[in-house]
């Protein structure tokens, strides 16, 4: 084993993938995150960072249409995939998508730190249909983490869109 | 008379549609996607002891890596000790990062790498070696308390116990009826979920733009420039949006420190988010162990009451809490001995956390009220009414308002509470035992002196500034609020800006007191923006005579309330008066005198409905009520959500919080949310919100009492008092986790 295990300056990869219906070429290195990709190379900061470690969900993103946490996926693993993040929910006139809006409604948010992945949650979830009961809502969205407690909200404005 | 009703309406946040698309800047998201320096700490993996030495060469051969930083190179701060000191600090000393080679406390940072990126820097912070001289440590609040002290200095803005009443053991020795057992909370860790983050912009010229995940941007801005001994006009400190605070976002943190140095030594900019296990060794909710002693008469009046509480803090501050007063503030008794003292242990400092002190104290008190209503055969809620606090004990004082009989009968009435039976273990459904408990809250109504200014430009848009910050608080949208009925204006023709040193001063956002305090300081802007705008109207001949009380602003425009043919816009009275813009400047503060004669809280009656599986021991909250008496309701959808996340806090405090520590090295264990669990959606039910009509002009001068902190309160006693009711066992110790609820856990007699 060499005694010097410092990273030796890999050659950047050429990774596109696609963002919010834009094809974005990004130079990474192997290791960088989605997340960071998305952060710190394109600068689309709405996906958030909250533990890095894929326990709380603020880095939700709806990748080739399932959800995943942008923190536990390598961006160079994902050549030629389509993302689509928070900033992507809205039509591109800025009308808001109807569970952008019901959050509003219902203030399904306080600090808005964990909204972004909250969203992209639950438009993944109104898509799959894994949204038909209250009980079922706290299930499937359990693995977004809201410490201002907003969850009563977040409930009902995921089963207001659902039920329309 | 009034203008249009916009205060008391719900109102969606204004801040909704910047927080649903990712357009709102928390702290790590300024300069993304730039070329910004990265940094990364190095935390002590000792408790105690000192640093022999260091090895960085590895990491400074990293590519990318620009410099690390440690005691031995980081360069001069203040010499005085006391420059650390914040506007909320405790008496102390803080911890200096970086300062020697002295390790207080675990996961204390000992270095700070730098580097190009993000991944170079976390890399390269793995790389450097430390060599330790560890000393004997003390992490154990249980085998420490006999050194517990009472601390020598009170913290300000906290109130020490009162002094003993009567005789209290002479009282429990000849009460008829006594109950007394000890009861204990574990520490909690603060966990919002924006990391604790700072970006320093160093601007041409050298002045600094800072982004610090802070309450309360003036004390960032403070005691940066006393560290650094830099000049307030090269230090501007704008955090618009904060992902959560809790109390862990009061004081500047160590990264904010860190980032700073990085930033002045380096002459670049510099981000530093700390990684969420460091968050873990920041700041908690004190461990705290409590004793509570009941004495009363047969028909359930309170005859003696002690409540010991002795709590964990560091070696190198005093962290106070208010956690005993609160059993003689809900319950008067001849005979009453409180008390609160400190241990020292190798721990970092504590600090507040979402209604410091209150819901631990109110955990013993109101679980302790719980086991005597069980003695004596009596409902618990009609024990709370017999022995119902018409004045403060503690201060013995009047309470501005106290609407807490008629919290108990909302809350009672739409829970249900008539018809619980008596006796535990009455009700099953399948295999889960149903229980309910209640309990009481209290917060302290408070305000801080708090400074605003209000602009009128020459469309009629009203702009609003105050210093302090919207924490999730909703504080954006009541200020909105509170303006645009003030001057007339639909809300979208007000814009409240928050976060930014440049803005009048006010203090941290935090005791719940922005809304009574920052609410008012706008209020007072604004009417001394109308006095204005009525003088420069009078001086071009209009509405001449008339005073303020004559006037209706309504639809950008005033106009006598007796004849709406008087209505002039007030755009037009800037443009005839050849102005752009006019500004005016409000101040709001606590009323002294008032003060003098009156105590102000918020109170809450709690009801929980939990169901416990009889053979697992998983704990359920299916259902709680909150009925909360906290003065004027300013925007009832946000208010709701308040109490809601106090009350979410309250399932977390009760059945699942818990910072663990490894006593053998003195570390926290489970320092991720993986092993530490805070709530998720599946863990909460409906909360069901009322509030109480209060109408209290003396408490501050809008009539607010503040909602952030009274939802959590009287949360976990209702909680435990329900799972005492659905099992028949008494859990004193939080969290009521499933090892405790089955009994499996010996707790200490």
């Amino acid at each position: 084993m060499p005694d010097d295990l410092s990273p030796r300056g890999p050659d950047l990869l050429s990774v596109p993938i696609t963002v919010n219906g834009q094809e974005r070429h990004m130079r990474l290195a192997p290791w960088t995150t989605l997340l960071d990709a998305l952060r710190d190379t394109l600068g689309l900061s709405g996906s958030k960072k909250g533990c890095d470690h894929g326990q709380c969900g603020a880095c939700t993103v709806i990748l080739d249409g399932r959800r995943v946490n942008a923190c536990l996926v390598l961006a160079a693993s994902k050549e030629g995939s389509e993302v689509r993040t928070v900033e992507g929910l809205a039509a591109p006139d800025g009308t808001l998508h109807p569970l952008q809006q019901a959050f509003i409604a219902h203030d399904a948010f306080q600090c808005g730190y964990c909204t972004p992945g909250q969203l992209c949650s639950g438009v993944a979830l109104l898509e799959e249909g894994h949204a038909k009961t209250p009980d079922e809502i706290r299930e499937w969205m359990s693995g977004n983490l809201c410490r201002c407690g907003a969850y009563p909200n977040i409930v009902a404005a995921i089963g207001e869109v659902a039920s329309r | 008379m009034q203008n249009q009703r916009i205060i008391g309406t719900p109102q969606d946040r204004v801040d909704g549609r910047a927080k649903v698309t990712g357009a709102a800047p928390y702290v790590a998201d300024f300069a993304a996607g730039q070329p910004i320096l990265q940094a990364h700490p190095v935390g002590s993996a000792i408790a105690r002891g000192r640093i022999l030495a260091m090895d960085t060469s590895r990491a400074l051969a990293v590519p990318g890596v620009v410099e690390v930083f440690t005691h031995e190179n980081r360069p001069r701060t203040s010499w005085f000790g006391s420059s650390w000191q914040d506007e909320v600090a405790p008496p102390g000393q803080p911890l200096r990062p970086l300062h020697d080679a002295r390790i207080l406390h675990s996961g204390q940072p000992i270095a700070l790498v730098v580097a190009e990126t993000y991944e170079a820097a976390r890399h390269a912070a793995n790389l450097v070696t430390v060599a330790y001289e560890e000393e004997a440590h003390h992490t154990d609040l249980g085998l420490r308390l006999g050194t517990a002290y009472v601390p020598p200095k009170t913290r300000s803005g906290t109130t020490p116990p009162p002094k003993p009443k009567g005789d209290v053991e002479a009282a429990l020795a000849a009460a008829p009826v006594t109950h007394q057992a000890r009861y204990s909370v574990a520490a909690e860790v603060h966990n919002a979920m924006e990391p604790h983050a700072t970006t320093v912009i160093v601007e041409e010229g050298g002045a600094l733009l800072i982004h610090d995940k802070i309450q309360g941007v003036m004390n960032t801005q403070a005691t940066v420039c006393a560290i650094f001994g830099l000049a307030k006009e090269k230090v501007r400190v704008v955090t618009p949006y904060l992902g959560g605070g809790f109390g862990s976002g009061l004081r500047p943190h160590h990264q904010c420190f860190l980032a700073v140095m990085a930033a002045l030594a380096l002459n670049r900019s510099v981000k530093l988010v700390l990684p969420r296990d460091h968050q873990f060794f920041l700041a908690h909710r004190p461990q705290t162990e409590m004793l509570v002693a009941l004495g009363a008469t047969r028909d359930g009046k309170l005859t003696a009451i002690r409540h010991d509480a002795i709590a964990g803090t560091s070696t190198y501050e005093d962290h106070q809490e208010v956690v005993v007063n609160w059993t003689n503030l809900l319950y008067p008794a001849p005979n009453v001995s409180l008390s609160h003292k400190l241990v020292k242990l190798d721990i970092e400092s504590p600090t507040d956390m979402r209604a410091p002190g209150a819901p631990i104290g109110l955990f013993a008190a109101e679980s302790a009220m719980d086991e005597l209503a069980e003695k004596l055969g009596m409902c618990p809620l009609q024990l709370r009414l017999v022995n119902h606090a018409d004045t403060d004990e503690v201060s013995n004082k009047r309470h501005t308002s106290k609407e807490l009989r008629a919290a108990y009968r909302m809350g009672a009435e739409r829970f249900g509470w008539q018809g619980r039976p008596l006796a535990p273990r009455a009700m099953k459904d399948g295999h889960e035992l149903v229980g309910w408990g209640m309990a009481t809250g209290a917060w302290e109504a408070q305000m801080q002196t708090h400074h605003a200014r209000v602009m009128l430009d020459g469309e009629g848009r009203a702009t609003v500034g105050v210093a302090t910050a919207d924490i999730g608080t909703g504080t954006y949208t009541i200020l909105t609020q509170i303006a645009a009925e003030a001057l007339g204006l639909p809300m979208a023709r007000v814009t409240v800006l928050l976060g930014d040193s440049l803005l009048p001063k006010a203090p941290v956002s935090g005791g719940s007191w922005t809304a009574a305090s920052a609410g008012a300081a706008v209020d007072d802007a604004c009417a001394r923006l109308k006095a204005e705008l009525l003088r420069l109207a009078q001086k071009k001949g209009r509405l001449l005579g008339a005073t303020l009380e004559d006037l209706r602003f309504a639809d950008g425009a005033m106009a006598r309330w007796s004849d709406a043919g008087t209505a002039i816009p007030l755009a037009d009275i800037l443009g005839e008066s050849g102005r752009d813009s006019l500004v005016a400047d409000g101040k709001a503060g606590p009323d002294m005198l008032s003060q003098l004669r009156y105590s102000s809280h918020a109170h809450s009656a709690v009801f929980a409905e939990v169901r416990v599986d009889e053979a697992l021991g998983q704990v359920r909250v299916t259902r709680m009520v909150q009925a909360v008496a906290a003065g004027r309701i300013l925007n009832p959808k946000t208010a709701r959500s308040q109490v809601i996340g106090g009350a979410v806090w309250g399932i977390g405090m009760a059945l699942h919080e818990e910072a663990q520590e490894d006593h053998v090295l003195g570390r926290r264990m489970n320092h991720n949310l993986a092993e530490y669990h805070i709530p998720a959606c599946a863990d909460v039910p409906d909360i069901d919100v009322l509030f109480v009509e209060e109408h209290d002009p003396r408490t501050s001068p809008l009539g607010v009492k503040g909602l952030g902190e009274i939802g959590i309160c009287g949360a976990p006693p209702a909680i435990a008092n329900a799972v005492w009711h659905a099992t028949g066992r008494r859990v004193r110790d939080l969290p009521m986790t499933i090892e405790r609820v089955l009994g499996l856990k010996d707790t200490p007699a």
